[in-house]
């Protein structure tokens, strides 16, 4: 059960959004900058950093719901992102898209493990600065979302078809929409 | 030296946002609705918050300039920041911002950590609903952007005097301001 009252049926970090439209905002348009924005890494990789380092921070509903979106960007490759999340040295992704998730778990651990060495490596196999700092800040991203969801203690939904339509949607529609139901239940919450 | 190239006279996360200003407009709207938006906690509270977070998370920056920001809003207290920093438990804080911080300092080892006990001693000591949301989201968010300042091993001064007279100026004149500032730097330099 939640630790605070969300409006019901809203998986993840839906409710929280809902409850607190004020905070989903700047949240929703970090995700829609970071993930989907212009980049020289398609919107697949970047799902993919999510997806790594929400599995690091062992957060069941932040690694399914972008693991599906990931999939859903490399057309329908659910054994690829399962190979990321168990091993991304052996997965059959780039060279620089390895340099780049080996930043984001040291960067999930702390800022301060990130090493010159972590970052001559990524150059060596081709990162611009910008791909570095994006990556830098997708994993500190979602160390905040990953903690907002689990701090909360939000319900997260156990049916894979789920997950496999919330994923479709989040590559094909973006982050950026209206709230469920928005204010109803912040409202009654400030009331109290 | 930074992981990568950022304007040298920019300390801390302004480096970072000063060269990725699509970035930085949402983390300073998500901080300033953070601490200082409406709410029934005070900014000096909200700030000690994110300071205690910054310190658990050992970010220099972070912890320093919003330990003089909440020092400021309380009006110039800073020995009241350090034992927070220190044991806010024995710390001339209400009840109610302990039972916060205890929270916070759960989120900031994996949210999971919090418990439903965490939660009822919150509520007992008065806390709301939005209160322990936004508690929780402070202490994530801080989680954030401590890594983002230390994972690109961003430049901070040593100086307490930067600290004080900046902390100063974001207490008066909020987040929001510090993109338009590097907007305006920007717009007036070719980058």
């Amino acid at each position: 059960m939640p630790h605070i009252q969300f409006p019901e049926g809203l998986p993840g970090i839906v409710g929280p959004f809902a409850f607190r439209p004020e905070t989903a905002k700047p949240m929703r348009a970090l995700a829609e900058i970071l993930l989907r924005g212009p980049s020289t890494l398609s919107p697949g990789e970047r799902e993919l950093i999510a997806t790594c380092v929400s599995t690091q921070n062992d957060c069941y509903f932040c690694q399914t719901s972008h693991g599906a979106a990931a999939a859903h960007h490399f057309g329908g490759n659910e054994q690829l992102v399962s190979d990321v999340k168990q091993n991304f040295e052996t997965a059959a992704i780039s060279n620089k898209l390895k340099a780049l998730l080996a930043i984001a778990v040291k960067v999930q651990q702390s800022g301060k493990k990130v090493l010159p060495a972590d970052i001559e490596r990524a150059r060596h196999e081709g990162a611009s600065d910008i791909e570095i700092h994006d990556t830098v800040l997708i994993a500190a991203a979602f160390c905040m979302y990953n903690r907002y969801v689990d701090g909360l203690a939000t319900w997260a939904p156990q049916d894979p078809a789920l997950y496999r339509q919330m994923g479709a949607q989040m590559a094909e529609q973006g982050y950026i929409r209206e709230e469920a139901r928005p204010r109803a239940a912040g409202a009654a919450a400030r009331n109290e | 030296m930074p992981h990568i190239k950022l304007a040298e006279d920019l300390p801390g996360i302004r480096g970072a946002m000063a060269f990725r200003p699509e970035t930085a407009l949402p983390l300073n709207e998500l901080v300033e609705v953070l601490l200082r938006g409406p709410s029934t906690l005070t900014p000096g509270e909200r700030e000690l918050i994110a300071t205690y977070v910054s310190s658990q998370n050992d970010c220099f920056y972070c912890q320093t300039i919003h330990g003089a920001i909440a020092a400021h809003h309380l009006g110039g207290n800073e020995q009241l920041v350090l034992d927070t920093k220190r044991d806010y438990k024995t710390a001339a804080v209400s009840n109610k911002l302990k039972a916060l911080l205890a929270i916070a300092g759960k989120v900031q080892k994996g949210g999971k950590n919090v418990l439903s006990d965490d939660i009822e001693r919150a509520r007992r000591e008065g806390a709301t609903d939005i209160e322990i949301h936004d508690t929780v989201l402070i202490a994530a968010a801080f989680c954030m952007y401590n890594r983002y300042v230390d994972g690109l091993a961003t430049w901070a001064p040593t100086d307490p005097e930067f600290y004080r007279a900046r902390g100063a100026k974001v207490a008066k004149e909020g987040y929001l301001q510090v993109s338009r500032e590097l907007m305006s730097a920007k717009a007036g330099s070719a980058r």
